[in-house]
């Protein structure tokens, strides 16, 4: 019953009080942010992350994670009121959410959602807990060799997970890991395209390119685009949802919770893949597909669900294998390399307070937005309302602070610009930030294992093809990526996306 | 990049990435497969990278390209860059109330007509809330005020 005891250890570490304040913080600030159309979860984390500098790191990621299921919680309240899309794992809710919101179920919608969510993260909080260990055990026995191919089936996943070009995405990702080796080389010292600033000698701080090619990129594009007068539905109607929507919702929630917990361990998936995936097996299985997109219930409970339950899987390869997933977890990387912790298998057996505290907080974080987020939507509504104009310098004020007070340097903050305007810049061009950001994470990890491997093997590329783990995750890398090029597969993948755009 | 379709120009993008990469390591040593230099890694990416470049320039079919890219929002980029430059490299001198102040104020000329009313007063808002919230709340070590105010 270790299971028991690991979890009983994680709840009495969550239970703290001080831990508690934390979550509670972290849940209240991501959804209030993440409520603001056009912010998505990895703005609302690269913006709130200063804030956890000064606390003790257990209660720094607990309140990181409070803050990211916050923010996709408060993303899916502006999907449902204003048909705006905060971040794209919202994209589906908007599609029948806002419907129901016409029909004067907005009320009912939230409530749907927030419960089906809170399903949704018990169960996944259970799958995290069962997993971890087996997971962590087999982690231990990867040498370099094994962790290369992982990453390499880590990166491909997230290409062929990524909508647009594939050519693109590709490129995206080797950029990111080139701008992951400037700074000083882990095994010669030499300082590398560091143009003699100091600064650099340690690499570009992943805060930095976070906000610049995510946060700032999108405050450019919101701007860009003239602010249109928003309504926002101000009549959320009854809370509680009748039983004939109950009844619609919790088979789609129950499927919702599997799916988006399998989809979130995958590289690349988590919440955005999830909550798609639900949503078109929810169309497949309904008896009257043509509901949706009129508001049924079932597309919105399936997908609200879903995205949870990966948006916490997803934590499953950064604590035991140390490689996000996905953008969000690889700044959960960041944030734990700040407060120096190295992810990976280790950290259950280093800090196992750490570990299972925020695998107990998780749950208590869904609780607590569950208690939060209802009686509170009159804040979340009129936080909707608030003009962009007014938010947007709120927004850059927060991210500049939140930069300079890393180290208290000037130079942080002028490194975000460049990573602004080529944020920017990447979108007009159709290419997507978000494989950048995660080779830009793996790439010193990948160098280095490279490295070790090729000099335990004198230079031998051919050992990732003996070694039977390395050869398997190689050939799966191999095979999304040939899957992706077949004819039938691009069609499916496009018309996955296709409601994004 | 008025003529050229968005797909050449991020081609082109990558190519001068990938080539600023392989270039720049050339001044580090290379070293062998089994105990490679700082110039390795970079030299081998920055290759893939050009070839990559090279494969979204030429998948470009010529006439149907994506269309192409438009003109930049100079208005907003310029406001925005500028009122966070400002804050960064004033905040020590002036104190973290008047730097923002000054970014909220240069940030604000991005919109085509600043209500300047209404930008002064957030401006103060935010500059306080900011004070509070950060230098007294969380403890930042960053100056409230100019040194010699």
């Amino acid at each position: 019953m270790d299971l028991l005891a690991n979890l009983a250890l994680g709840f009495d570490t969550a239970l703290s009080l001080q831990n508690l304040l934390y979550c509670f913080m972290g849940v209240l600030l991501g959804t209030a942010v993440g409520v603001l159309p056009g912010l998505g979860p990895l703005s609302t984390i690269a913006m709130l992350l200063p804030m956890t500098y000064a606390l003790p790191p257990v209660a720094a990621l607990i309140m990181l994670a409070g803050i990211y299921y916050g923010a996709q919680y408060g993303g899916s309240i502006t999907a449902i009121l204003v048909n705006l899309p905060g971040e794209s794992s919202s994209v589906v809710t908007c599609l029948d959410g806002y419907q129901m919101a016409r029909k004067g179920r907005a009320g009912a919608a939230l409530a749907i959602a927030a419960l089906g969510s809170f399903f949704a993260g018990t169960v996944a909080t259970l799958i995290v807990a069962a997993f971890a260990t087996p997971l962590t055990e087999l982690a231990s026995s990867f040498a370099s060799v094994e962790y290369v191919a992982l990453m390499v089936l880590g990166l491909v996943g997230a290409v062929v997970l990524a909508h647009g070009s594939l050519l693109k995405a590709l490129a995206m990702i080797v950029l990111g890991l080139l701008l992951g080796t400037v700074g000083a080389d882990v095994n010669s010292g030499t300082a590398r395209f560091a143009f003699d600033v100091p600064e650099l000698m340690d690499g570009f701080n992943f805060v930095v390119v976070a906000m610049g090619l995510f946060a700032f990129a999108e405050i450019i594009r919101n701007l860009e685009s003239v602010e249109a007068g928003q309504t926002v539905l101000q009549k959320v109607g009854s809370l509680w949802p009748t039983r004939a929507e109950l009844r619609a919702a919790w088979p789609a929630a129950l499927r919702g919770t599997f799916l988006g917990s399998l989809l979130g361990v995958l590289p690349g998936g988590g919440a955005v893949m999830s909550s798609f995936a639900s949503y078109s097996l929810e169309k497949k299985l309904a008896p009257h597909p043509e509901e949706f997109g009129k508001g049924a219930v079932a597309g919105v409970a399936g997908p609200e669900s879903a995205n949870n339950a990966g948006a916490q899987t997803s934590f499953i390869p950064l604590l035991t294998l140390g490689i996000p997933p996905n953008p969000v977890m690889a700044l959960m990387i960041g944030a734990m390399t700040i407060h120096s912790i190295q992810p990976g298998p280790q950290v259950m057996t280093s800090n196992p307070d750490l570990f299972w505290g925020l695998v107990a907080s998780m749950w208590i974080g869904n609780g607590m937005l569950l208690v939060l987020n209802l009686p509170l939507i009159g804040v979340w509504i009129r936080m909707l309302s608030l003009p962009y104009r007014l938010l947007y310098p709120a927004i850059l004020l927060c991210c500049a602070i939140g930069v300079y007070g890393m180290q208290n340097n000037p130079v942080d903050v002028l490194l975000i610009l460049p990573f602004a305007v080529l944020g920017y810049l990447f979108h007009r061009l159709g290419c997507e930030p978000a494989p950048l950001l995660l080779g830009f994470i793996l790439g010193p990890l990948l160098e280095e294992n490279l490295r070790r491997a090729l000099r335990l093997s004198r230079g031998d590329p051919t050992v990732f093809l003996t070694r039977p783990v390395s050869l398997v995750l190689l050939l799966l890398a191999a095979g999304l990526l040939l899957a992706v090029l077949l004819p039938k597969v691009q069609r499916g993948r496009e018309q996955v996306f296709v409601e994004e755009d | 990049m008025a003529r050229i379709s968005s797909d050449r120009f991020a081609g082109l993008l990558f190519i001068l990435f990938g080539g600023g990469f392989v270039f720049g390591a050339g001044a580090y040593d290379m070293g062998t497969a089994a105990q490679m230099g700082p110039g390795y890694f970079p030299r081998l990416l920055g290759g893939l990278l050009v070839l990559l470049g090279i494969a979204i320039f030429a998948s470009v079919k010529t006439s149907a390209g994506r269309p192409s890219a438009g003109s930049l929002p100079w208005r907003a980029i310029l406001a925005v860059l500028c009122g966070v430059a400002a804050f960064g490299l004033l905040l020590k001198p002036l104190g973290l109330f008047l730097a923002a102040l000054l970014l909220v104020g240069l940030s604000s000329l991005a919109q085509q007509r600043p209500r300047w009313g209404e930008v002064l007063l957030s401006a103060l808002v935010l500059a306080g809330a900011a004070s509070v919230v950060f230098v007294w709340g969380l403890k930042l070590p960053l100056p409230l005020w100019p040194a010699f105010g």
